[in-house]
């Protein structure tokens, strides 16, 4: 049984040709292959906990003044394993839009890549960048049509288009909102706590970059699935370009200097018996 | 779960490992091919070599591990017809993503390593989850014994991530020849306390001179 997706790749297909011994057409366009079974909701439960995907994130992104600040940790956990400390969360779409990563880490790459690849032909078939609503619209439309197959993305598309500054928010459930302020990802509520008490439109870049950087690291320090290095890109209208990327172990003596602690009582060589 | 009717995966254990360096490359996988507490064979590759400075090693599943090969065998057959050229790594490794995404609903059971030279002749790893999801790093190992592995291999290389900004130096600082003689201690410390790795290792290093091939003995009990 087989789901078809002929939309995803461009190969030359020459029909009936090249099956190799495992009875798979190589020519054939791409399309996912599922299990011969009865049951395909338990199959998938029992499969995806078998290979345990790489998971867990805090990833923000808000609008302001001067355009998008987006800001993610670089963590993946499997379970309790820290799988890697240096993931790229936030997808670079081209060079104005960027999507974020919050759940399984194959699903987000794939998808974005694939969006990437939508965003690209966009362009060369209207002479002009696709927008951040249409961007968004394409790969909610796409999650939708696999609702309910167990995908997991938390993602978020930012972007600067012919209307400005753009933001939304696009899950594996089929969601998409507009928005001007978003959190994703295990490590969010803490997210939140720092980003919405810091929040103003009127700020600076630096201020932005700075209250980014502020609530990624209260979020890897209050949430385990989170950590690594905090990385801040902003999004103006000359495109995207990446602001800092800290190790969030550095940032903590950022935030909590070290305080010199008086010696109370100095050591003194003891007396001769 | 294996109670399931329709339920075909089995975990056949192994674990490979790969170091990255300026300018070769070292991936090694054991021989030990398991089933529970029955040792199968001894002597089973898990390393194939996909295109002249491009190895794949994997562990998991064999007959999954075996069908991936041949899979990215034929594609890498039809790249050659195509484009009268050897695929390089990073290609190879977003073929070799998109391939294990494919199966996002049927997985195959793998756990993989890619390593090779790329375009500029530096080393590179590509390290995967089991449905696609992959990264360039500057060593990995997957596998049963990679719990075991990775601690000390991110004790002796830890490099500064290559996501800071500004940007640090993260290559890997040692000489070839002392690459592969940790490879061999991380091989010799996972056998003597993970069950499904063990027999022999064998360890392929690419460098620009070629690809060379060697095999050490492990504990076989």
């Amino acid at each position: 049984m087989k789901l078809d997706l002929s939309g995803l790749q461009s190969f030359p297909s020459i029909p009936g040709s090249a099956v190799d011994d495992l009875g798979e057409d190589l020519f054939a366009a791409p399309s996912f292959q599922l299990p011969a079974c009865s049951d395909f909701d338990g199959f998938q439960k029992d499969a995806i906990q078998m290979v345990k995907p790489a998971k867990g994130t805090t990833t923000l992104a808000f609008i302001f003044k001067e355009g998008v600040i987006v800001a993610a940790d670089s963590r993946a956990s499997m379970g309790g394993y820290i799988s890697s400390q240096s993931v790229k969360k936030i997808i670079e779409i081209n060079p104005y839009m960027l999507g974020t990563m919050a759940g399984g880490a194959a699903d987000c790459q794939f998808w974005h890549r694939n969006l990437g690849i939508k965003c690209r032909l966009h362009e060369l078939a209207n002479k002009r960048r696709i927008s951040v609503t249409g961007a968004s619209k394409l790969l909610a439309n796409i999650l939708y049509s696999y609702r309910g197959m167990g995908l997991s993305v938390g993602t978020m598309i930012a972007g600067w288009d012919e209307k400005g500054p753009g933001l939304y928010y696009v899950d594996s459930e089929g969601g998409r909102l507009k928005g001007t302020r978003f959190s994703v990802g295990s490590g969010s509520p803490y997210a939140y706590g720092v980003l919405d008490s810091g929040y103003r439109f009127d700020m600076t870049v630096e201020e932005a970059a700075e209250l980014a950087r502020r609530a990624i690291y209260h979020a890897t320090f209050r949430d385990g699935a989170s950590g690594g290095v905090a990385s801040v890109y902003h999004v103006g209208p000359d495109g995207w370009n990446k602001l800092s990327g800290d190790d969030v172990g550095e940032l903590h003596y950022k935030y909590y200097p070290v305080a010199p602690t008086p010696v109370e009582q100095e050591m003194t060589d003891a007396p001769a018996a | 779960m294996a109670l399931r009717r329709d339920w075909v995966y089995e975990n056949n254990g192994g674990t490979c490992v790969a170091i990255a360096g300026s300018d070769y490359c070292v991936i090694a996988a054991d021989t030990r091919l398991s089933v529970g507490y029955s040792i199968y064979t001894r002597d089973y590759s898990k390393i194939c070599k996909l295109a002249d400075k491009c190895v794949m090693a994997s562990s998991g599943f064999q007959g999954d591990l075996k069908a991936l090969q041949k899979n990215l065998a034929a594609r890498h057959l039809i790249y050659q017809h195509q484009h009268n050229k050897q695929m390089s790594c990073p290609a190879m490794a977003q073929l070799l993503s998109n391939t294990l995404y494919y199966k996002r609903f049927f997985p195959y059971y793998t756990f993989n390593i890619l390593g090779g030279l790329d375009s500029d002749g530096k080393g590179c790893v590509f390290t995967y989850d089991a449905v696609g999801s992959y990264e360039r790093v500057g060593y990995s190992a997957q596998g049963t014994g990679a719990g075991l592995i990775i601690p000390v291999l991110d004790n002796q290389l830890k490099s500064p991530s290559p996501l800071l900004l500004p940007a640090k130096d993260a290559v890997t600082p040692l000489l070839e020849s002392e690459a592969v003689d940790l490879v061999k201690d991380v091989f010799a410390s996972a056998t003597e306390r993970d069950i499904y790795t063990g027999d022999k290792v064998e360890i392929v290093v690419i460098n620009a001179s070629g690809i060379r091939q060697e095999l050490m003995e492990l504990r076989k009990d």
